[in-house]
């Protein structure tokens, strides 16, 4: 293979003649963490409502929930930034539409993104945050009704703070999802990480140097998810249940 | 203080209470038993509303407690209910399971609420276990941690499902003691239970259940000792759980 490695290609000017490629990539990791991090709050904020409705009692609710998981994870994560991108401002009043239309790089393609992986994440984060409140004994709730909570405060009294605990293993794998389906947005025109190492690329020639950044980019934010998770875990272990132990040898005191 | 009158629930075809009525007076301790599935649990569950009926009226302290205007969570704050499985929180300390309700629902401000359930926790014998959090006390503890929880919204009325069902041999009498003091400070109590001594001991009243029916409703001692004036479903249940 006739590959000419560099890795003092970083350091190169990049296409836009003033910054390196090392600064572009590092801005793209920006925008990366900036999508990932919007999309990630605000799907665990809507996927708790949802993951609510889906388990509550009244038929409604519960249909509202369904419907809502089922349409936004069925649909290619691909087509849903499409229409984010393409079809919402011709659907939208003129006014507003033209708006998104005239709002240029990058906000005219962080908006649309951050749209499509939150309402995908939260279908994605209701199913998990779901099954967590599914797997609580059926009495917690009771129990919470029974002593005159309304439903909405055994909700956030009794079960949400046991679910959130209980599938902070499945959270950190849809984290790390969300951290990796942003790189979709580079379809749309956002240089995220994944676009600022294809512009890299295609103008230098470096592909291989140009990924491996954009691998180790990804390594290192998913490596942060992975540590900040089980940084949750221990903190937020029950005494006398799993985690408990890991947390005591780590604080250093006997339980 | 609760008044059963003609209470029928269906699962689909399947009549989980069939025409229950019956009465707890103030101050009254009644014991209800009866096989696995016969209905206890639904009927004593009737009374702050966890299982809705669809026939009959239940009234307790004067209120119905299936009119679509009455207030439940104010009906059920006031009607203490224990567990079988204690059904404590496990992400609260025991002192924070004891002001919940007071806080949320009772509105007690927080210094009030801890008192109060300092004095619970210490009537109960756990007050060294304030600050621990349920998974690390016994069963036994735990449940009595629940009758003090249920105690700390003074309850106008105490109810029971099946409290000692779960808990290891040993640690039974620890909490029917609990029940019993109780009991004898005048606090009415419905107690879905086996254990049929503390039913001779503590009881007013016995309610025998069979197939969602009340089948015998009479006074402790008519109950247990005139065994030929119960039906021949009632001396069965009471010959096999009388052996041991
Ligand atoms: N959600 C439900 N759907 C259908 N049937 C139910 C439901 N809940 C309870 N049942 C049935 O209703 C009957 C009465 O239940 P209940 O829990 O009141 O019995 P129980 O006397 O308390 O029994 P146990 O001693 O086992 O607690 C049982 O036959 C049970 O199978
Ligand atoms: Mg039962």
């Amino acid at each position: 293979m006739n590959y000419d490695w560099s890795w003092t290609v970083f350091v190169d000017l990049s296409s836009n003649g003033v910054d390196t490629y090392l600064y572009t990539l590092l801005m793209g990791v920006g925008w990366t963490l900036a999508l990932s991090l919007s999309a990630g709050v605000i799907s665990l904020f809507f996927g708790s409502i949802v993951a609510v409705l889906r388990t509550a009692p009244s038929v409604w609710l519960h249909f509202i929930g369904t419907v809502y998981v089922e349409i936004f994870r069925n649909i290619p994560l691909l087509v849903q930034m499409f229409l984010w991108y393409f079809v919402l401002p011709e659907v939208l009043p003129k006014d507003w539409g033209d708006a998104l239309k005239q709002m240029g790089q990058p906000w005219g393609q962080f908006i649309p993104a951050v749209l499509c992986l939150s309402f995908y994440g939260t279908a994605r984060l209701a199913e998990t945050l779901r099954a967590g409140i599914q797997s609580l004994p059926r009495g917690q709730g009771q129990a919470g009704t029974a002593m005159g909570l309304t439903p909405l405060q055994v909700y956030r009294y009794v079960i949400m703070p046991q679910a959130y605990r209980i599938v902070i293993p499945p959270l950190t794998s849809e984290f790390m999802g969300i951290v990796k389906y942003s790189s979709v947005a580079l379809t749309i025109g956002l240089l995220e990480l994944t676009g600022q190492a294809r512009a890299m690329q295609e103008f230098s020639f470096h592909i291989f140097e140009a990924f491996s950044a954009a691998t180790a980019g990804y390594l290192a934010i998913n490596g942060c998810v992975v540590m900040a998770m089980h940084y949750l875990e221990r903190h937020f272990a029950l005494p006398g249940r799993i985690g408990w132990k890991a947390r005591m040898k780590l604080s250093g005191s006997a339980s | 203080m609760i008044e059963f009158n003609n209470v029928s629930k269906w699962y689909g075809e399947f009549q989980v209470l069939d025409n229950c009525t019956t009465h707890v007076s103030k101050g009254e301790v009644v014991v209800v038993c009866g096989p696995s599935g016969s209905g206890k649990s639904t009927l004593i569950k009737t009374v702050n509303a966890l299982e809705p009926f669809e026939k009959g009226t239940v009234w307790v302290n004067g209120i119905s407690v299936g009119d679509a205007k009455t207030d439940l969570p104010k009906l059920r704050a006031r009607a203490g209910m224990v567990f079988q499985h204690f059904e404590l929180f496990p992400h609260l300390s025991v002192t924070e399971n004891l002001c919940m309700g007071q806080i949320k629902v009772l509105k007690r401000n927080p210094e009030e609420a801890k008192a109060k359930a300092h004095a619970l926790l210490d009537r109960v014998g756990l007050l060294a276990h304030k600050d621990k959090h349920p998974g690390m006390l016994s069963g036994g503890q735990q449940q009595r941690v629940a009758i003090a929880r249920a105690l700390s919204m003074d309850p106008m009325v105490m109810l029971f499902d099946e409290p000692t069902s779960a808990l290891d041999p040993e640690m039974v009498n620890e909490v029917l003691d609990v029940m019993s003091d109780l009991a004898r400070e005048g606090m009415t109590m419905m107690v879905v239970t086996h254990e049929m001594g503390f039913a001779r001991r503590v009881a007013d009243r016995v309610i025998f259940m069979d197939g969602g029916k009340i089948i015998e409703d009479c006074a402790t001692s008519e109950f247990f000792d005139n065994a030929d004036a119960r039906s021949e479903r009632t001396r069965l249940f009471l010959s096999k759980i009388l052996q041991h």
